[in-house]
Formats: structure tokens, C-alpha cells, sequence
């Protein structure tokens, strides 16, 4: 067993028991779902609006190459500088660069999970550099030391009383529990920052080929105020993000919205075409987009599972999952967690140590059902299963199945065993849940599934 | 070699093999890209706007409402001024930052208050220190209660955004019906060249970040108040 695994396992049965934490994401989720409802509803045709955004995702990404020089030179003609980077360290030393060149010191950074994939904050910390998370989810869990429990709600997990025992105790903030409160000590801080940051530090929702934009929504103003600011701009970009044309926004920002928190619309949705224009009063005066492959493009090469770079990370599929809401977003231990993280890690990170996360789910389909990209989450799972079982199968595992195999094809063979196998299980619960049961993976937690007391053959005959 | 290549490389190499098509769980191979931009029908899918103006106009203030917006819909720019003077008079107003427009120039100065022009070049700490920041807009948008801002229009990246009350002046023909004609308009004004951001601002900056309990006001604007004539 690898390490991912065994961490899989062990914080799964933790979190799967803790009532409290049980409590916190359903209520949380529960608030979520009927909005997202409401919102969905509120579509004249919510299901072509899906297809129609799978149609586009598909054409941006079945000529990415073609989308990424238009993005760049569109990008280029208003004076941002455009950088490839084919690893997440290539990122991390592009962006070190840039910040010594520029003699910074400290660093405000509007919500990136492209950053939490490449250990971004870590690695300029390690550097000297200061680096403040403004999303106030994230400014949450980076005074916490954690990553981010969910990529749409960071901070999710935590309680108001737990989050004003943090502020108290690391900003001195001597806060109640109300969350406007807490809130206000957040943005109190954060207004200092902005005005005081060397750079403003940001991700992207969608990069607009047609017109060179990159597209960022948020609800809290931080992405809007580190694009408007700080003097040096830098925009970190999965080059999955693009979309071929402007008025695609049309569409996306509403499916985004409604998938993501449930809202109709965020509250700020702003496309970005340049560093500061002459003319033009504010904003950076330089402006670096960094474009990251990192294995997107050995995604790309499987055509069965290409569209898992269509997502738009909207955490859907996070908020439906029966195992996200039992094991929790931390229990991954990967960046992007729940289905889709399940789908892609393996890919992004090595079929041997991730593919633990293909089989830790139930096969219900609400991902793929709620996937606002129809995005075949749940194929992917069992597509990964299959690629995983035909690299390397346990030696157990393929003697079970070849023992099946060899059973289910002989008729008079299975008639035979059927009742030894019926008499076998009356003496079952006396080892069932002991260590010492063979199927005690299963029976720990379950009840083991009762062989039915005759076969359809049996059943068959008797009727006459 | 350089990097960019070598991505560009990688994904020509990938593409070499064509992906189904979405929406059949991967059992259609149809290549090549349709025919229509799929998302050019987005306003049949869309939730619905009513086709006339004071429908439209409706929608725009029930959305305010959700949005917990305040929206003024009066009838000329004295009506504007008075409403403007008795806000700046209840929340103690006592410097504003606005930039030069049409509107603007014609309502702000009734104000009579220390006035911070953005567009002029500013100090971000004077900006900071001001009650409100009123700015006009290029469109509202009936069917999500959005306010259009760019920062050729509006003052700046930091006008709408940076004061904690964001007062927004238009005219009612700048009401338009849906998404995809603000998107329309964009192309219109500004192809070839846009301003460098462009924002759909819908409702004051918000967040749930803390039990998903809504606050309002999180780094951006507390208020947004939105007057048309
Ligand atoms: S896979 Fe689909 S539902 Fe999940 S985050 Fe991506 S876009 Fe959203």
C-alpha cells in the first residue's frame, strides 16, 4: 500500500464518524442545494443551456492549440507579457523571477487553485516573500496552516466559534462569533495590504481567445481590488481554461454561478484585456500571465477522458458526492478533491498512488448528473479502475475474479456450489466484523449481502 | 526548443486523436466543430425577461431586492440630485470620489462635497478615506439586476469597488435585457479595442465564506445604490 492510500483510509474513517463534522457540511451543502435548485429552475431551458456549455468546452479544447495562440497574441498586442510553463516548478521559478526582478516583498493574492497545485505559497514564503490569501475563505485556512477543504468553499469545515478563536488568537482581533464580525476584522486587515502589496496575484475562471481576456468571478471584491492596486499583476492559467469567443461569458457566467454557490450570477464577474492602457486612470503597469500545462496535456491525449479538461471548477460534483460529504474534502489529499478530483489526480499525478480515489465511490452518477459541462464523471471513475486493474491487479484480486469466472460459466457446477455456499454463510456470523473474517474489509462496517435462499433456475422449475 | 512550443507540441500530438462528442457518454465520434456557436442561443435558455421596457424595468428592481441592492428608479436628474443630497445627508457623506461623465458632471457637484475625481490620477489612500464612490455605468441588465462598468467609463479599476459605498448614475435606455445583449453591446462600443477591465457588477460584495451565512461587504463595496432617471 502507498502512502496517499493509507492516508485515504485512515482520515476516511475518522471524518465518516465524526458527527460534528457530519453536521457542518451537511448543513452547509443542505443551504447550497436550494439555491442551486432554485437558481437552475430559474432557466427556461436549463438542459440545452448544459449541452450547449459541453458543445463549447469541447470545441475550445479539441483545438486548444489554436485557442492558445489566438489568447496570447490577442494578450500580447495590448503589452501583457505571456509565459509558458510546461511544470509546476517552471511556474514557481517564472513567478520567483519576476517578483526578485521586481525587488517585491510582499504579495496579495486574490483565489488560484492552480496555485495551491503548484505549492505556490510555500515556495515564496520559504524565499522571505509575504504572501496574504485575500479571499477570506482562504485568508481562513492560510492562518490555519491548511489547504483548502473545497475548491469553491475553503473554509467550509470550520465553525464562526472556531474562526474567531483563530482571528483572536493570531490577529489579536478580539472578535464575538458573528460572522459579520469576523468578517470586518478580515477586510480591515486586508484593506492595509492592498495598498502596501507589490503584487497583485490572481487565477483565472476563463481565458477568452477571441479577445485576449482573462475572466475572473468572485462575490468578495479581493480579485477586483488585486487587479486594481498593486503595481505589478500576475495571472497564474491552466491553459485548459479557455473559450473560443467573448459572448460565451453569456452562458458560462450564469452556469458557473448557479453550479458553483447556487447564485444566478456572482457578484463580480470581470474580464481582464491588458495591464493599464494610456489613458487609462489605475491598474498595473505590467501584467504576467503564466500559462501552466502540467500534465494537462497527457490528459489531453486520452480521448475517453478528455473531457475532464472541461471543467470549470465549479465544485458540483463536490457538493452531490455521498464520499465528499462523508470523508470530507481534506481525506484526499490532493488539491482538487471529489469526483473530479478523483477523475483527474490519477492523471495529474501518477495511476499508481491515486488510484485509490477511482474506487472510493459508490457509482450513483450525481456527479456526472450534476456536471454543468456533462462532464461523464462517473465512467471516468470506472475508465480509471479498468486502466489501473489492467496495469498491475493484485494477485487476490485476480484469482477472486478468476474463481467467478470459472463458476458463473459452468451451470451444473454453480448448482452445486449455490448451497454449499447458503450453508456456508448460516456459519458467517460468527466471524462476521472479526478480524480474522476474510470478507472483514466489507463486514467491519456492513453486513455481508445474503446468497438468496434459491437460484432463478430452482425457482423456475418449482413453478412447474 | 522553447517551452511554448513544446506545450504547443504536446497538444498537436494529443489532438491527433479526435474525443467523442458531448453528451452521448462517449459513444459519438462526430469530429470537427458545429456549425453554430452553441452558446450564441444562450438567450432561449437563459432565464426568461419580459419583452417590454417596464417589464424589463421590473425585473431589474425585484432583482435589486435579492441582491439587497437599493434601486431608485426616478424621473429626472432633479429628482436624482434631491435623492443623492438626502443620502449623502443620512449616512454623514463628507468626501466622495466620482470621475468625469456626462451624468456625473451634470449631478455630483449639487453635492456639494469634497470631491476626489479618479479619473485625474489619485492617491489610493484619499480614495480609500472616501464615503462613497459614485461612478456611471454602460449598461444595466434587467434579467440579473447587473451594473456594467468598465474602467474607461467608470472612473477606473478602483472607483467601483474601493469605497465602501458604490452609487451607480444611468439613464433608463441604458437598461438592456439579458446577458447576451450587454455582450452584444460590448462588441459593439469597444471592438478592437476594449478597455482593459471590464466588470459585471451584480449586487454589493458579499460572502459566505463563514457557514455559508451571507455577509455583505466582504472587500469591496457594503452598499451598492443604483439611480436611474
Ligand atoms: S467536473 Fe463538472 S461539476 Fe465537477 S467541478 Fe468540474 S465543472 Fe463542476
Amino acid at each position: 500500500m502507498t502512502a496517499p492510500v493509507q492516508q485515504f483510509k485512515r482520515q476516511a474513517e475518522v471524518l465518516t464518524h465524526d458527527l460534528r463534522h457530519r453536521e457542518i457540511i451537511q448543513t452547509a451543502l443542505g443551504k447550497y442545494a436550494v439555491v442551486r435548485d432554485k437558481n437552475r429552475g430559474a432557466f427556461q431551458d436549463y438542459q440545452s443551456a448544459r449541452q450547449a456549455a459541453a458543445e463549447t468546452k469541447w470545441e475550445a479544447i479539441n483545438h486548444l492549440d489554436k485557442h492558445l495562440e489566438q489568447l496570447v497574441s490577442k494578450l500580447e498586442a495590448r503589452g501583457t507579457k505571456v509565459h509558458w510553463a510546461s511544470t509546476g516548478d517552471q511556474a514557481r521559478e517564472i513567478i520567483q523571477k519576476i517578483l526578485r526582478e521586481k525587488k517585491a516583498r510582499s504579495i496579495i493574492k486574490s483565489k488560484a487553485m492552480t496555485s495551491e497545485e503548484i505549492h505556490l505559497n510555500h515556495a515564496l514564503e520559504e524565499e522571505g516573500f509575504e504572501v496574504v490569501e485575500s479571499d477570506l475563505g482562504e485568508f481562513i485556512v492560510q492562518l490555519k496552516k491548511e489547504t483548502p477543504y473545497h475548491i469553491v468553499f475553503p473554509a467550509m469545515h470550520l465553525t464562526r466559534g472556531e474562526i474567531r478563536d483563530l482571528f483572536n488568537k493570531e490577529l489579536a482581533a478580539n472578535a464575538t462569533d458573528n460572522p459579520e464580525e469576523l468578517t470586518m476584522v478580515a477586510r480591515r486587515v486586508m484593506r492595509q495590504k492592498y495598498i502596501t502589496a507589490d503584487i497583485g496575484f490572481t487565477g483565472a475562471n476563463f481565458a477568452i481567445a477571441e479577445t485576449g481576456m482573462i475572466s475572473i468571478t468572485e462575490n468578495e471584491g479581493n480579485a477586483r481590488l488585486t487587479a486594481a492596486l498593486p503595481k505589478t499583476m500576475i495571472t497564474l492559467v491552466g491553459i485548459e481554461k479557455v473559450l473560443p469567443r467573448l459572448e460565451d461569458l453569456a452562458l458560462f457566467l450564469p452556469m458557473l454561478a448557479t453550479s458553483g454557490t447556487g447564485q444566478p450570477l456572482t457578484c463580480y464577474n470581470t474580464m481582464y484585456s491588458g495591464p493599464r492602457q494610456p489613458g487609462e486612470p489605475d491598474g498595473p503597469e505590467e501584467w504576467h500571465v503564466v500559462l501552466l500545462d502540467n500534465r494537462r496535456s497527457e490528459l489531453l491525449a486520452d480521448p475517453e477522458q478528455r473531457d475532464a479538461l472541461h471543467c470549470i471548477r465549479c465544485g458540483a460534483c463536490l457538493n452531490v458526492c455521498p464520499i465528499f460529504r462523508n470523508v470530507g474534502g481534506h481525506t484526499y489529499g490532493t488539491t482538487y478533491s471529489g469526483p473530479i478530483g478523483s477523475v483527474i489526480t490519477p492523471h495529474l499525478r501518477g495511476l499508481d498512488e491515486w488510484k485509490h480515489l477511482s474506487y472510493s465511490s459508490s457509482l450513483c452518477g450525481a456527479c456526472t448528473e450534476t456536471c454543468p459541462v456533462k462532464i461523464d464523471l462517473a465512467h471516468h471513475l470506472l475508465q480509471n479502475r479498468r486502466n489501473s486493474v489492467q496495469k498491475k491487479s493484485s494477485p487476490a484480486w485476480k484469482l477472486g475474479f478468476e474463481l467467478m469466472n470459472f463458476v458463473f460459466k459452468r451451470p451444473g457446477f454453480y448448482e452445486f456450489v449455490a448451497p454449499l455456499g447458503r450453508a456456508a454463510q448460516k456459519l458467517h456470523p460468527m466471524i462476521a466484523g472479526k478480524a480474522f473474517d476474510p470478507a472483514f474489509p466489507w463486514t467491519k462496517t456492513r453486513s455481508a449481502p445474503k446468497i438468496a435462499k434459491q437460484t432463478f433456475k430452482e425457482w423456475w422449475r418449482e413453478r412447474g | 526548443m522553447s517551452e511554448r512550443e513544446k506545450i504547443l507540441g504536446r497538444i498537436r500530438d494529443a489532438l491527433v486523436v479526435k474525443a467523442p462528442f458531448p453528451g452521448n457518454h462517449g459513444h459519438d465520434s462526430r469530429g470537427g466543430s458545429s456549425v453554430v456557436p452553441p452558446s450564441s442561443r444562450a438567450g432561449e435558455w437563459l432565464p426568461r425577461v419580459d419583452d417590454s421596457p417596464d417589464g424589463q424595468l421590473a425585473a431589474f428592481a425585484t432583482n435589486c431586492v435579492d441582491l439587497k441592492a437599493d434601486f431608485f428608479l426616478l424621473n429626472s436628474a432633479d429628482e436624482v440630485k434631491a435623492q443623492l443630497q438626502k443620502l449623502a445627508a443620512a449616512d454623514g457623506w463628507k468626501k466622495i470620489a466620482t470621475h468625469s461623465g456626462v451624468l456625473t458632471d451634470s449631478i455630483v457637484p449639487s453635492l456639494n462635497l469634497t470631491t476626489l475625481r479618479a479619473d485625474a490620477g489619485y492617491d489610493v489612500h484619499e480614495m480609500e478615506s472616501c464615503d462613497a464612490g459614485i461612478t456611471e455605468c454602460d449598461a444595466l441588465i434587467a434579467q440579473t439586476g447587473s451594473v456594467l462598468v468598465t474602467n474607461r467609463s467608470c472612473g477606473g479599476r478602483a472607483l467601483s469597488v474601493l469605497p465602501p459605498h458604490h452609487v451607480v448614475l444611468a439613464r433608463r435606455d441604458q437598461l438592456l435585457r439579458d446577458l447576451p445583449a450587454a455582450f452584444q453591446l460590448l462588441k459593439r462600443k469597444y471592438a478592437g479595442n476594449y478597455p482593459s477591465m471590464i466588470s459585471f457588477v451584480t449586487g454589493p460584495s458579499r460572502t459566505g465564506d463563514i457557514e455559508r451565512i451571507l455577509v455583505l461587504g466582504a472587500h469591496g463595496p457594503k452598499r451598492l445604490t443604483i439611480f436611474v432617471f
